[in-house]
């Protein structure tokens, strides 16, 4: 049960009705600094393909801004939901993003990711909703899967938290290139009053407006990273110096093999009886339920070696790390369709 | 112009491998999210995405097309081809689309599967919707939209095209060009897309013979000069063994020109060919004056902190022209002058910003702005109006009729609309006009007459569709009925000076005399070249009318 409202300017930003407890205690930091006014490029034009991109999700960000009244920010610790922080704040600087931002944890999360999670939060001064998948398990309003995976779980606490909060536009790091269904998203996806995607009723989006108009109970799902690839948000990581959860860099760990993916062991329910544990120098491409993202063999340790590993990798990034969108050839459009992000 | 941008495009990999180290050696001691490095970084003006040095997928080019083709003329083939062979895609997602071809009986994998990827999309064999695949070369990045050629036709190439730099045609080599053929190169000129790419396909299965695919570029390219379409590129390909799509092809020798892929990796991203077609109707505004600047208001940055109790600034992207500090400006549709007196952004103030640019402009007085507004140019600043007319595309199975009151999205402004009058529907095959047009359906373009409550700064539509792109938002659901281009673009559609598409994939601006058979292959119903006299004429002689030699150039 998510139950976070108003927090004024000097409460700590991390407000958590489940009961998880932020792993984070340092002080709110207040609104950042002026910008100090510095010619960047000696009079030329600013070029350049990931700075045409910045410019349309600032522009995109802005929009929802001014759009709807109860806008919230998917936020995981994961590296496109940071950028889309990083991008909101560079798109209402000096002023601190008007945006709540919401995680759905499903219990399963790392928590190196869940600890970097909180200190981003406070350190944009923003305010935190953790719905917490295992508050629906208790209470009965889900049932744990036999196969132990909760990403497939996240949708009722998702729908169930943006009703209960009346959100109007609710703004993820989904992109096209990630999967086929994605690939004929919009950047302004309109959901039913179930949080149902029917991708017969999308609009057609023209230019550079975007139709944010819905009936009450409906809401706006906002991709403003939908252009970018994995190698763009890699790029604009490296151009940025934009911190990340430190698993995602190549670091020993103990793993184990299973469906063709190195998983972390865990209470989420690994290894099984003839799954052997081994130590391997691995990284994750993304950061999901522990259950279901596997992590790739890498000796990339610094973000230059990551982008040179995905330039030369001949596996999609869901492809390698996620067993969620192996379960059927439409997995992800089924998901889309009953909520998921 | 042309050659510069291909030169920078072409130097991109050498020279930014040499920078990486600059841009690592900031962002190592970037490594926070912190506030105050956040501002930290903001001011050192370093190596972030704009600056210089950048890596190369920092600084190359990013250039949107879309492609539009007839069922059965290979386009699914092509984007295939172009996304395989350019190893754009990936093992696993060949592995998928191998099984399912292979579970279907196919002998090969059906490379089509990769942009379908909907159910009902796989089920029934079709492409429902526009797809979006990205891809990048060392030379630039892409964006490609790729239309689906039949189902809910002008809704998805208008949808498609209206981002795009440059729309892929591709024709069957043994039909050449079919009414189909001309409908997209008519759509893509309403929109205002700067290049198109004619690609002849299965030139394989004509024997690669030459004097087919002269024949088919010339006819196209006299169809585009009547659309006044800037300019147009024809290339022999077989999508199906890739001749000419990311490699030259061996067995192509007569043509000289660039392959699919190096012709996109190259084509001008200026848009200078277009500017022939900026002025809007009739040409009234020479395309000279890049400079006025048109600034819709997205959002008022007031954070009221201890620290910023009186800052006051106005977020938006700017639609067209450039701004600098100092630089007088007027806000609409009240009229009210200012000056700007600084461009912010997160990463520090800007002495200049240009189009595409999301910034926040200060102004030195208080003047009253909201959402919504528009800051212009004082030298041009267009005037507010009550009625205007707009070439519209109906999108929605709800018709378009006199007396519809609707919701106007223009900029960022949201404000009521009533339809008036629809003036005439157009033929999008045969370029005529119905003037007793009653109303506009689904997939239909006319030209429609709307009114508002108050007035707004409306103005004719530019390619690229910053300026003048508007949509027709039903209020009660929000339905996206119509999308339209202010002014009467088809008169904007004018004839150029002849051209011919040379074998280097070129066009070289000469006049010509179209072959008298023209006439025979004209579609039904297409009117005789005299009809057409409300815009200015057809001219498919010899070009000696002093009104189309007069039309300005870039």
């Amino acid at each position: 049960m998510t139950t976070a409202t108003t927090a004024p300017a000097t409460t700590p930003p991390t407000t958590t009705a489940s009961a998880t407890t932020p792993s984070a205690t340092t002080p709110s930091v207040s609104t950042p600094p002026a910008s100090t006014p510095t010619a960047r490029t000696a009079g030329g034009r600013r070029r350049g393909h990931l700075h045409d991109l910045e410019s349309e999700a600032v522009h995109i960000l802005r929009e929802v801004a001014g759009q709807f009244d109860r806008p919230v920010v998917l936020f995981s610790g994961g590296k496109d939901s940071v950028v889309v922080l990083h991008l909101a704040r560079k798109a209402f600087h000096p002023a601190p993003v008007p945006f709540v931002l919401l995680h759905v944890d499903t219990g399963h999360n790392f928590p190196e990711v869940l600890e970097f999670r909180d200190r981003a939060v406070q350190r944009a001064g923003a305010r935190l909703i953790v719905a917490a998948v295992q508050d629906w398990i208790d209470d009965g309003r889900l049932a744990e899967r036999p196969d132990g995976t909760r990403n497939p779980l996240q949708t009722v606490p998702l729908v169930d938290t943006i009703v209960e909060q009346r959100f109007d536009a609710v703004i993820g790091g989904a992109r096209r290139d990630e999967e086929k269904a994605r690939a004929k998203e919009r950047i302004f996806s309109l959901r039913d009053a179930f949080g149902g995607w029917d991708p017969r009723r999308q609009r057609p989006e023209l230019w550079d407006l975007y139709n944010g108009r819905h009936a009450p109970g409906e809401h706006v799902r906002v991709f403003p990273l939908s252009n970018w690839t994995e190698l763009d948000v890699w790029s604009y990581i490296r151009a940025e110096g934009i911190e990340l959860p430190e698993i995602y860099y190549a670091h020993e760990r103990p793993v184990f093999r299973r469906d063709g993916m190195w998983l972390t062991p865990g209470d989420w329910g690994g290894p099984r009886p003839g799954e052997t544990v081994e130590r391997r120098s691995v990284r994750y491409r993304t950061v999901g339920d522990m259950s279901c993202t596997g992590a790739v063999e890498s000796a990339a340790a610094d973000v230059a070696a990551v982008i040179e590993e995905i330039r030369a990798t001949r596996i999609t990034e869901r492809g390698a790390t996620r067993a969620d969108d192996r379960l059927t050839e439409a997995a992800m459009e089924d998901r889309k369709r009953e909520g998921y992000f | 112009m042309a050659a510069t941008t291909t030169r920078d495009a072409a130097a991109g990999p050498d020279t930014a491998t040499d920078t990486t180290t600059d841009v690592l050696g900031v962002a190592d001691g970037m490594s926070s999210l912190d506030a105050a490095q956040f501002a930290a970084h903001a001011a050192d003006g370093g190596a972030d995405i704009d600056g210089d040095p950048g890596s190369a997928e920092e600084r190359h080019g990013l250039l949107r097309f879309a492609t539009a083709g007839s069922v059965d003329d290979g386009k699914s083939t092509l984007v295939g081809r172009l996304l395989h062979d350019s190893k754009s895609v990936l093992a696993d997602q060949l592995d998928a689309v191998e099984r399912t071809s292979q579970a279907r009986g196919l002998a090969t994998a059906d490379l089509s599967l990769l942009v379908d990827g909907l159910r009902a999309e796989r089920e029934q064999g079709i492409t429902i919707d526009v797809a979006y695949r990205y891809f990048a070369t060392p030379r630039r990045s892409f964006i490609l939209a790729d239309t689906p050629g039949h189902e809910q036709y002008t809704r998805n190439t208008v949808t498609g095209a209206s981002t795009a730099d440059l729309v892929v045609i591709l024709v069957d080599a043994r039909t050449g060009v079919v009414s189909q053929t001309r409908r997209h190169a008519a759509v893509a000129a309403l929109v205002g897309v700067p290049h198109l790419l004619l690609a002849v396909n299965k030139i394989d299965l004509v024997d690669f013979d030459e004097d087919v695919f002269d024949r088919i570029a010339a006819e196209f390219d006299v169809y585009c000069r009547e659309l006044g379409i800037g300019e147009v590129t024809a290339i022999p390909i077989s999508a199906l063994h890739g001749d000419n799509v990311v490699t030259r092809s061996e067995r192509i020798r007569w043509y000289t020109g660039p392959s699919v892929l190096e012709h996109l990796e190259t084509v001008s991203l200026d848009g200078d060919p277009a500017a022939e077609d900026a002025g809007g109707p009739a040409g009234a505004q020479p395309a000279a004056d890049p400079a006025g600047l048109r600034f819709p208001v997205q959002y008022v940055i007031r954070p009221r902190t201890a620290d910023l109790p009186d800052y006051r600034g106005y977020a938006g992207r700017i639609a067209a022209g450039t701004v600098r500090a100092g630089d007088r400006v007027v806000v609409l549709p009240s009229g009210r002058d200012t000056k700007v007196t600084g461009i912010d952004t997160a990463d520090g103030s800007l002495p200049e910003a240009g189009a595409g640019d999301s910034v926040v402009l200060l102004l030195a007085d208080d003047v009253d702005i909201a959402r919504g507004d528009l800051i212009a140019g004082v030298h041009d600043a267009p005037p507010p109006v009550t009625e205007f007319t707009a070439t519209v595309a109906h999108l929605a199975d709800k018709p378009l009729r006199p007396g519809l009151r609707a919701l106007l999205r223009y900029g960022t402004t949201a404000a009521p609309v009533l339809v008036s009058a629809i003036e005439h529907r157009l033929d999008i095959d045969t370029l005529a006009t119905d003037a007793a047009a009653d109303a506009l359906r689904l997939n239909d373009i006319g030209q429609v007459r709307f009114r508002l409550a108050a007035p707004l700064p409306v103005e004719d539509f530019r390619p690229g569709g910053t300026v003048g792109a508007l949509l027709v938002v039903d209020p009660s659901d929000g339905t996206t009925l119509a999308a339209g281009m202010a002014g009467d673009r088809r008169s904007a559609l004018r004839p150029r000076p002849g051209g011919v598409v040379q074998k280097d994939g070129t066009v070289t601006v000469t006049p010509v005399v179209v072959p008298a058979a023209r006439d025979e292959d004209r579609c039904p119903g297409d009117r005789p070249a005299a009809e057409r006299a409300a815009g200015p004429a057809n001219h498919r002689g010899p070009l000696t009318d002093p009104d189309t030699l007069s039309t300005p150039g870039p």
